[in-house]
Protein backbone atom coordinates (compact mmCIF):
# COMPACT_ATOMS: atom_id res chain seq x y z
CA UNK A 1 0.00 0.00 0.00
CA UNK A 2 2.02 3.42 -1.01
CA UNK A 3 -1.12 5.42 -0.18
CA UNK A 4 -3.97 5.36 2.57
CA UNK A 5 -6.64 7.27 0.47
CA UNK A 6 -7.17 6.33 -3.23
CA UNK A 7 -10.06 8.04 -5.15
CA UNK A 8 -11.59 4.71 -5.83
CA UNK A 9 -11.96 3.32 -2.37
CA UNK A 10 -14.65 6.05 -2.35
CA UNK A 11 -16.79 3.14 -4.69
CA UNK A 12 -15.92 0.41 -2.43
CA UNK A 13 -17.88 2.50 0.32
CA UNK A 14 -21.26 0.17 0.00
CA UNK A 15 -19.12 -2.50 0.92
CA UNK A 16 -18.94 -1.15 4.33
CA UNK A 17 -22.92 -2.92 4.69
CA UNK A 18 -21.78 -6.62 3.85
CA UNK A 19 -21.03 -7.23 7.66
CA UNK A 20 -23.61 -5.06 9.64
CA UNK A 21 -26.03 -4.85 7.01
CA UNK A 22 -28.86 -3.45 9.20
CA UNK A 23 -26.75 -0.82 10.60
CA UNK A 24 -25.36 0.36 7.18
CA UNK A 25 -29.06 0.55 5.65
CA UNK A 26 -29.88 2.42 8.86
CA UNK A 27 -26.99 4.62 8.43
CA UNK A 28 -27.34 5.63 4.87
CA UNK A 29 -31.69 5.71 4.93
CA UNK A 30 -30.39 8.36 8.21
CA UNK A 31 -28.19 10.30 5.92
CA UNK A 32 -30.08 10.68 3.09
CA UNK A 33 -32.82 12.20 5.06
CA UNK A 34 -30.95 14.33 6.72
CA UNK A 35 -30.11 16.00 3.04
CA UNK A 36 -32.98 16.45 1.22
CA UNK A 37 -34.91 19.51 1.37
CA UNK A 38 -36.24 20.55 4.92
CA UNK A 39 -35.87 23.88 7.01
CA UNK A 40 -32.24 24.28 5.63
CA UNK A 41 -32.49 24.38 1.51
CA UNK A 42 -30.06 21.14 0.44
CA UNK A 43 -27.67 24.08 -1.14
CA UNK A 44 -26.71 25.12 2.25
CA UNK A 45 -26.69 21.59 3.68
CA UNK A 46 -23.90 20.99 1.00
CA UNK A 47 -22.04 24.38 2.18
CA UNK A 48 -22.15 22.98 5.87
CA UNK A 49 -20.62 19.51 4.83
CA UNK A 50 -18.05 21.11 2.90
CA UNK A 51 -16.66 22.83 5.99
CA UNK A 52 -17.35 19.93 8.24
CA UNK A 53 -15.57 17.92 5.79
CA UNK A 54 -12.29 20.18 6.09
CA UNK A 55 -12.51 20.25 9.74
CA UNK A 56 -12.34 16.57 9.65
CA UNK A 57 -9.92 16.54 7.36
CA UNK A 58 -12.19 13.46 5.39
CA UNK A 59 -10.73 13.43 1.27
CA UNK A 60 -13.70 11.36 0.15
CA UNK A 61 -16.01 13.99 1.61
CA UNK A 62 -13.94 17.08 0.30
CA UNK A 63 -14.32 15.58 -3.46
CA UNK A 64 -18.03 14.56 -3.12
CA UNK A 65 -19.17 17.85 -1.22
CA UNK A 66 -17.18 20.06 -3.97
CA UNK A 67 -18.88 18.73 -6.80
CA UNK A 68 -22.20 18.73 -5.00
CA UNK A 69 -22.02 22.17 -3.63
CA UNK A 70 -21.32 23.35 -7.43
CA UNK A 71 -24.25 21.17 -8.83
CA UNK A 72 -26.36 22.40 -5.89
CA UNK A 73 -25.58 26.19 -6.95
CA UNK A 74 -22.99 27.41 -4.54
CA UNK A 75 -19.70 29.29 -6.20
CA UNK A 76 -16.08 29.05 -5.49
CA UNK A 77 -16.13 32.12 -3.34
CA UNK A 78 -19.14 30.70 -1.47
CA UNK A 79 -17.89 27.99 -0.83
CA UNK A 80 -14.22 29.16 0.02
CA UNK A 81 -16.03 31.37 2.77
CA UNK A 82 -17.68 28.56 4.46
CA UNK A 83 -14.20 26.77 4.56
CA UNK A 84 -13.11 29.78 6.61
CA UNK A 85 -15.82 29.62 8.52
CA UNK A 86 -14.80 26.61 9.57
CA UNK A 87 -11.23 27.25 10.09
CA UNK A 88 -12.37 30.06 12.07
CA UNK A 89 -14.14 27.95 14.81
CA UNK A 90 -11.37 25.19 14.79
CA UNK A 91 -8.85 28.02 15.13
CA UNK A 92 -10.83 29.40 17.57
CA UNK A 93 -11.78 26.53 19.84
CA UNK A 94 -7.80 26.26 20.08
CA UNK A 95 -6.90 29.85 21.49
CA UNK A 96 -9.95 30.33 23.63
CA UNK A 97 -8.28 26.72 25.62
CA UNK A 98 -5.52 29.61 26.06
CA UNK A 99 -8.03 30.70 28.68
CA UNK A 100 -7.36 27.58 30.61
CA UNK A 101 -3.75 27.99 29.71
CA UNK A 102 -4.04 31.42 31.65
CA UNK A 103 -5.71 30.01 34.52
CA UNK A 104 -3.74 27.54 35.38
CA UNK A 105 -0.67 30.03 35.40
CA UNK A 106 -2.68 32.70 37.64
CA UNK A 107 -2.95 29.64 39.88
CA UNK A 108 0.69 27.87 40.15
CA UNK A 109 2.55 31.62 40.18
CA UNK A 110 3.39 34.16 42.39
CA UNK B 1 -25.44 15.12 -2.56
CA UNK B 2 -26.59 11.48 -0.55
CA UNK B 3 -23.71 9.07 -0.58
CA UNK B 4 -25.30 6.40 -2.70
CA UNK B 5 -25.58 8.68 -5.46
CA UNK B 6 -22.06 10.14 -5.14
CA UNK B 7 -20.65 6.23 -4.98
CA UNK B 8 -22.47 5.40 -7.99
CA UNK B 9 -21.13 8.59 -10.36
CA UNK B 10 -17.57 7.90 -9.34
CA UNK B 11 -17.62 4.43 -9.92
CA UNK B 12 -19.08 4.76 -12.84
CA UNK B 13 -16.63 6.87 -14.10
CA UNK B 14 -14.58 2.93 -14.15
CA UNK B 15 -16.85 1.59 -16.67
CA UNK B 16 -17.54 1.69 -20.33
CA UNK B 17 -20.18 3.92 -22.08
CA UNK B 18 -23.10 2.51 -23.40
CA UNK B 19 -23.80 3.94 -26.77
CA UNK B 20 -27.06 6.74 -26.56
CA UNK B 21 -29.41 4.08 -29.04
CA UNK B 22 -28.45 1.09 -26.48
CA UNK B 23 -29.73 2.67 -23.78
CA UNK B 24 -32.86 4.13 -25.06
CA UNK B 25 -32.89 0.19 -26.72
CA UNK B 26 -32.40 -0.98 -23.20
CA UNK B 27 -35.27 0.99 -21.40
CA UNK B 28 -37.17 -0.05 -24.03
CA UNK B 29 -37.68 4.27 -25.38
CA UNK B 30 -38.40 5.03 -28.83
CA UNK B 31 -36.76 8.43 -30.01
CA UNK B 32 -38.77 9.83 -32.86
CA UNK B 33 -40.02 13.53 -34.11
CA UNK B 34 -43.94 14.76 -32.50
CA UNK B 35 -44.78 17.60 -34.29
CA UNK B 36 -42.27 20.47 -35.36
CA UNK B 37 -42.92 23.30 -33.86
CA UNK B 38 -39.61 24.86 -33.90
CA UNK B 39 -37.17 26.30 -36.06
CA UNK B 40 -33.87 27.14 -34.90
CA UNK B 41 -31.75 29.00 -37.05
CA UNK B 42 -27.48 29.16 -36.88
CA UNK B 43 -26.71 32.63 -38.44
CA UNK B 44 -22.79 31.55 -38.12
CA UNK B 45 -19.72 30.99 -35.98
CA UNK B 46 -18.38 34.66 -35.82
CA UNK B 47 -18.75 35.61 -32.37
CA UNK B 48 -16.82 38.19 -30.10
CA UNK B 49 -15.83 35.93 -27.73
CA UNK B 50 -14.27 32.27 -27.33
CA UNK B 51 -15.86 30.51 -24.89
CA UNK B 52 -14.50 27.62 -23.05
CA UNK B 53 -17.97 25.57 -23.15
CA UNK B 54 -18.71 26.95 -26.51
CA UNK B 55 -19.62 23.23 -28.51
CA UNK B 56 -19.36 24.85 -31.63
CA UNK B 57 -15.60 26.35 -31.20
CA UNK B 58 -17.28 29.60 -32.28
CA UNK B 59 -14.91 32.97 -32.07
CA UNK B 60 -13.66 35.97 -33.64
CA UNK B 61 -11.67 33.70 -36.45
CA UNK B 62 -14.52 31.63 -37.83
CA UNK B 63 -15.36 32.55 -41.44
CA UNK B 64 -18.50 30.49 -41.36
CA UNK B 65 -21.41 32.98 -41.36
CA UNK B 66 -25.07 32.75 -43.33
CA UNK B 67 -25.19 34.69 -46.70
CA UNK B 68 -28.05 37.03 -47.95
CA UNK B 69 -29.02 33.86 -50.08
CA UNK B 70 -29.22 31.32 -47.58
CA UNK B 71 -31.19 33.91 -45.09
CA UNK B 72 -33.86 34.26 -47.93
CA UNK B 73 -34.06 30.60 -48.62
CA UNK B 74 -34.60 30.01 -44.70
CA UNK B 75 -37.09 32.68 -44.66
CA UNK B 76 -39.50 31.30 -47.65
CA UNK B 77 -38.77 28.05 -45.45
CA UNK B 78 -40.59 29.65 -42.11
CA UNK B 79 -43.28 31.49 -44.45
CA UNK B 80 -44.28 27.68 -46.08
CA UNK B 81 -43.84 25.85 -42.41
CA UNK B 82 -45.38 27.45 -39.84
CA UNK B 83 -43.49 27.30 -36.71
CA UNK B 84 -44.66 28.60 -33.56
CA UNK B 85 -40.96 29.66 -32.30
CA UNK B 86 -38.31 30.99 -34.52
CA UNK B 87 -34.90 31.24 -32.42
CA UNK B 88 -32.03 32.62 -33.49
CA UNK B 89 -28.51 31.25 -32.44
CA UNK B 90 -24.79 31.64 -33.52
CA UNK B 91 -21.74 32.47 -32.68
CA UNK B 92 -22.67 35.80 -32.14
CA UNK B 93 -26.06 36.35 -34.51
CA UNK B 94 -25.60 40.10 -33.54
CA UNK B 95 -22.68 39.66 -35.93
CA UNK B 96 -24.15 38.50 -39.16
CA UNK B 97 -24.74 41.50 -41.75
CA UNK B 98 -28.27 40.16 -42.48
CA UNK B 99 -29.84 39.73 -38.90
CA UNK B 100 -32.06 42.96 -39.25
CA UNK B 101 -33.50 41.68 -42.32
CA UNK B 102 -34.15 38.41 -40.27
CA UNK B 103 -35.48 39.61 -37.84
CA UNK B 104 -38.00 41.85 -40.00
CA UNK B 105 -38.83 39.00 -41.85
CA UNK B 106 -39.32 36.68 -39.84
CA UNK B 107 -40.99 38.16 -36.82
CA UNK B 108 -44.52 38.11 -38.71
CA UNK B 109 -43.87 34.13 -39.53
CA UNK B 110 -43.95 32.99 -35.74
CA UNK B 111 -46.09 34.02 -32.74
CA UNK B 112 -42.02 33.94 -31.07
CA UNK B 113 -39.01 35.18 -32.26
CA UNK B 114 -36.12 34.56 -30.24
CA UNK B 115 -32.33 35.77 -30.16
CA UNK B 116 -29.54 34.25 -28.56
CA UNK B 117 -27.38 36.36 -26.98
CA UNK B 118 -23.78 36.61 -25.69
CA UNK B 119 -24.71 39.80 -24.22
CA UNK B 120 -21.72 41.29 -24.42
CA UNK B 121 -21.74 42.05 -27.95
CA UNK B 122 -24.78 44.27 -27.42
CA UNK B 123 -22.43 47.20 -25.77
CA UNK B 124 -21.13 48.05 -29.03
CA UNK B 125 -22.72 51.43 -30.21
CA UNK B 126 -22.81 49.75 -33.74
CA UNK B 127 -25.52 47.38 -32.50
CA UNK B 128 -28.15 50.03 -30.84
CA UNK B 129 -29.87 49.99 -34.05
CA UNK B 130 -30.16 46.15 -33.96
CA UNK B 131 -31.48 46.37 -30.24
CA UNK B 132 -33.98 48.79 -31.12
CA UNK B 133 -35.77 46.52 -34.24
CA UNK B 134 -35.45 44.13 -31.62
CA UNK B 135 -37.51 45.78 -28.65
CA UNK B 136 -39.59 47.47 -31.66
CA UNK B 137 -40.52 43.60 -32.76
CA UNK B 138 -40.80 42.32 -29.28
CA UNK B 139 -38.04 39.52 -29.76
CA UNK B 140 -37.30 37.80 -26.81
CA UNK B 141 -33.76 37.58 -26.01
CA UNK B 142 -32.35 34.97 -24.45
CA UNK B 143 -28.87 35.57 -22.89
CA UNK B 144 -25.88 33.44 -21.68
CA UNK B 145 -25.08 34.61 -18.23
CA UNK B 146 -23.26 31.23 -16.54
CA UNK B 147 -22.75 32.66 -13.19
CA UNK B 148 -22.83 35.23 -10.94
CA UNK B 149 -19.44 34.82 -9.56
CA UNK B 150 -17.06 37.14 -11.70
CA UNK B 151 -14.21 35.01 -11.43
CA UNK B 152 -15.65 31.65 -12.62
CA UNK B 153 -17.58 33.34 -15.47
CA UNK B 154 -14.47 35.33 -17.13
CA UNK B 155 -12.60 31.43 -16.61
CA UNK B 156 -15.22 30.07 -18.85
CA UNK B 157 -16.14 32.99 -21.33
CA UNK B 158 -12.98 35.44 -21.57
CA UNK B 159 -11.63 38.40 -19.18
CA UNK B 160 -13.85 41.45 -18.91
CA UNK B 161 -16.87 39.45 -20.30
CA UNK B 162 -18.87 39.68 -16.82
CA UNK B 163 -18.58 42.90 -16.12
CA UNK B 164 -19.77 43.37 -19.83
CA UNK B 165 -22.56 41.00 -19.19
CA UNK B 166 -23.45 43.09 -16.48
CA UNK B 167 -23.53 46.60 -18.23
CA UNK B 168 -25.68 44.90 -20.89
CA UNK B 169 -28.14 43.71 -18.79
CA UNK B 170 -28.46 47.17 -17.44
CA UNK B 171 -29.06 48.47 -21.38
CA UNK B 172 -31.65 46.12 -21.55
CA UNK B 173 -33.53 46.90 -18.16
CA UNK B 174 -33.09 50.42 -18.96
CA UNK B 175 -34.78 49.75 -22.13
CA UNK B 176 -38.04 47.94 -19.95
CA UNK B 177 -36.73 44.04 -21.22
CA UNK B 178 -36.95 41.59 -18.01
CA UNK B 179 -39.41 44.75 -16.95
CA UNK B 180 -43.16 43.39 -15.59
CA UNK B 181 -45.61 44.44 -17.71
CA UNK B 182 -43.51 45.73 -20.88
CA UNK B 183 -44.14 42.43 -22.62
CA UNK B 184 -40.65 42.33 -23.86
CA UNK B 185 -38.80 38.85 -22.68
CA UNK B 186 -35.40 38.88 -21.44
CA UNK B 187 -34.76 35.46 -20.37
CA UNK B 188 -30.98 34.13 -18.89
CA UNK B 189 -29.05 30.75 -19.52
CA UNK B 190 -26.79 29.28 -16.85
CA UNK B 191 -24.33 26.68 -17.79
CA UNK B 192 -21.89 25.48 -14.91
CA UNK B 193 -18.35 26.72 -15.28
CA UNK B 194 -16.49 23.21 -15.96
CA UNK B 195 -17.10 19.71 -15.62
CA UNK B 196 -19.97 19.39 -13.21
CA UNK B 197 -23.78 19.19 -14.06
CA UNK B 198 -26.46 22.23 -13.72
CA UNK B 199 -28.32 23.03 -10.70
CA UNK B 200 -32.15 22.24 -11.29
CA UNK B 201 -33.90 25.10 -12.88
CA UNK B 202 -35.90 26.20 -10.10
CA UNK B 203 -33.60 26.73 -7.26
CA UNK B 204 -30.76 28.55 -9.95
CA UNK B 205 -33.36 30.54 -10.86
CA UNK B 206 -34.50 31.93 -7.56
CA UNK B 207 -31.26 32.40 -6.70
CA UNK B 208 -29.95 34.46 -9.89
CA UNK B 209 -32.98 36.30 -9.09
CA UNK B 210 -32.45 37.29 -5.63
CA UNK B 211 -28.38 38.10 -6.09
CA UNK B 212 -28.79 40.23 -9.37
CA UNK B 213 -31.25 42.39 -7.42
CA UNK B 214 -29.32 42.86 -4.44
CA UNK B 215 -25.89 43.28 -6.10
CA UNK B 216 -26.80 44.89 -9.41
CA UNK B 217 -30.53 45.69 -9.44
CA UNK B 218 -30.96 43.59 -12.71
CA UNK B 219 -34.14 42.13 -13.12
CA UNK B 220 -34.99 39.08 -16.02
CA UNK B 221 -38.30 37.28 -16.74
CA UNK B 222 -36.68 33.09 -16.46
CA UNK B 223 -33.73 31.02 -16.41
CA UNK B 224 -33.06 28.29 -17.92
CA UNK B 225 -30.28 25.88 -16.25
CA UNK B 226 -28.11 23.68 -19.41
CA UNK B 227 -25.30 20.74 -19.25
CA UNK B 228 -22.39 21.76 -20.98
CA UNK B 229 -22.24 19.52 -23.91
CA UNK B 230 -18.83 17.74 -24.74
CA UNK B 231 -18.73 19.01 -28.12
CA UNK B 232 -16.10 21.10 -29.60
CA UNK B 233 -13.98 23.71 -27.60
CA UNK B 234 -15.59 22.11 -24.72
CA UNK B 235 -14.80 18.35 -25.59
CA UNK B 236 -11.18 19.65 -26.11
CA UNK B 237 -10.95 21.13 -22.75
CA UNK B 238 -12.13 18.05 -21.41
CA UNK B 239 -9.75 15.93 -22.58
CA UNK B 240 -6.71 18.24 -22.10
CA UNK B 241 -8.15 18.99 -18.40
CA UNK B 242 -8.23 14.93 -17.99
CA UNK B 243 -12.10 15.50 -17.19
CA UNK B 244 -13.37 13.93 -20.22
CA UNK B 245 -14.28 9.76 -19.37
CA UNK B 246 -15.26 10.79 -15.45
CA UNK B 247 -18.02 13.70 -16.94
CA UNK B 248 -19.06 11.20 -20.08
CA UNK B 249 -19.96 8.93 -16.95
CA UNK B 250 -21.40 11.36 -14.86
CA UNK B 251 -24.02 12.40 -18.19
CA UNK B 252 -24.79 9.08 -18.92
CA UNK B 253 -25.01 7.66 -15.13
CA UNK B 254 -28.03 10.71 -14.54
CA UNK B 255 -29.71 9.05 -17.76
CA UNK B 256 -33.52 10.05 -16.82
CA UNK B 257 -35.89 8.04 -19.21
CA UNK B 258 -38.72 10.59 -18.01
CA UNK B 259 -36.84 13.57 -19.97
CA UNK B 260 -36.66 11.40 -23.38
CA UNK B 261 -40.28 12.54 -24.37
CA UNK B 262 -39.83 15.53 -23.61
CA UNK B 263 -36.45 16.37 -25.62
CA UNK B 264 -36.23 19.63 -27.84
CA UNK B 265 -35.25 17.24 -30.82
CA UNK B 266 -38.39 15.82 -30.96
CA UNK B 267 -39.92 19.26 -31.59
CA UNK B 268 -37.24 21.22 -33.21
CA UNK B 269 -35.25 21.57 -36.95
CA UNK B 270 -32.35 23.63 -36.81
CA UNK B 271 -30.51 25.00 -39.90
CA UNK B 272 -26.91 25.85 -40.25
CA UNK B 273 -25.31 28.96 -42.06
CA UNK B 274 -25.22 27.12 -45.05
CA UNK B 275 -28.40 26.03 -45.26
CA UNK B 276 -28.38 22.64 -44.31
CA UNK B 277 -30.85 20.69 -41.38
CA UNK B 278 -30.40 19.10 -38.03
CA UNK B 279 -32.48 17.52 -35.36
CA UNK B 280 -30.69 19.91 -33.01
CA UNK B 281 -27.69 22.48 -32.67
CA UNK B 282 -25.44 19.93 -31.03
CA UNK B 283 -26.10 17.61 -34.38
CA UNK B 284 -24.96 20.29 -35.94
CA UNK B 285 -21.76 20.64 -34.36
CA UNK B 286 -21.56 17.10 -35.01
CA UNK B 287 -22.49 17.35 -38.58
CA UNK B 288 -25.35 14.61 -37.96
CA UNK B 289 -27.27 15.69 -40.14
CA UNK B 290 -31.21 15.50 -40.29
CA UNK B 291 -32.61 11.89 -39.37
CA UNK B 292 -29.44 10.37 -40.71
CA UNK B 293 -29.80 12.49 -44.37
CA UNK B 294 -27.92 15.38 -45.67
CA UNK B 295 -30.78 17.80 -46.86
CA UNK B 296 -30.96 21.20 -47.74
CA UNK B 297 -33.51 23.96 -46.52
CA UNK B 298 -34.54 24.83 -49.72
CA UNK B 299 -35.48 20.96 -50.77
CA UNK B 300 -37.90 20.70 -47.80
CA UNK B 301 -41.57 21.49 -48.30
CA UNK B 302 -42.29 21.69 -44.98
CA UNK B 303 -41.63 20.65 -41.01
CA UNK B 304 -40.14 17.12 -40.41
CA UNK B 305 -42.98 14.53 -40.49
CA UNK B 306 -44.17 13.38 -37.32
CA UNK B 307 -42.57 9.96 -36.34
CA UNK B 308 -39.38 10.29 -38.29
CA UNK B 309 -36.45 9.54 -37.37
CA UNK B 310 -33.47 11.19 -34.88
CA UNK B 311 -29.76 11.09 -35.75
CA UNK B 312 -28.41 10.69 -31.92
CA UNK B 313 -24.86 10.33 -30.50
CA UNK B 314 -23.39 10.04 -26.93
CA UNK B 315 -23.59 13.81 -26.37
CA UNK B 316 -27.10 13.28 -26.55
CA UNK B 317 -26.83 12.22 -22.65
CA UNK B 318 -26.34 16.01 -21.97
CA UNK B 319 -30.07 16.20 -23.07
CA UNK B 320 -31.35 13.04 -20.53
CA UNK B 321 -29.41 14.32 -17.50
CA UNK B 322 -31.29 14.37 -14.57
CA UNK B 323 -34.37 17.09 -15.65
CA UNK B 324 -33.23 17.02 -19.32
CA UNK B 325 -32.50 20.26 -21.50
CA UNK B 326 -35.07 22.63 -23.44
Amino acid sequence: MDTYYKPEDLAKFEEIGKEAPDLARKFFDYYNAVFAEGALTEREKALIALAVAHAVQCPYCIDAFTQGCLEKGSNVAEMTEAVHVVTAIRGGASLVHGVQMRNIVQKISM
Amino acid sequence: MNPGQALQEIGAAERPLDPFRQTLARQALQLERGRTTTLQINVGLLCNQSCRHCHLGAGPDRQENMSTETAEEVIAYAERSGFDIIDITGGAPELNPNIQTLIKQLYSLAPRLMIRSNLSVLNDRERDELTGLLKDRRVVIVASFPSYNEAQSDSQRGKGVFQASIDALRKLNAMGYGQSGTGLELDLVSNPTGAFLPTPQGQMEQRFREVLKKKWGIVFNHLYSFANVPLGRFRQWLLQSGNLESYLQRLASRFNPCAVEGLMCRTLVSVSWDGYLYDCDFNLARDLPLGGTRTHVSHMEGPPEPGSAIAVGDHCYTCTAGAGFT
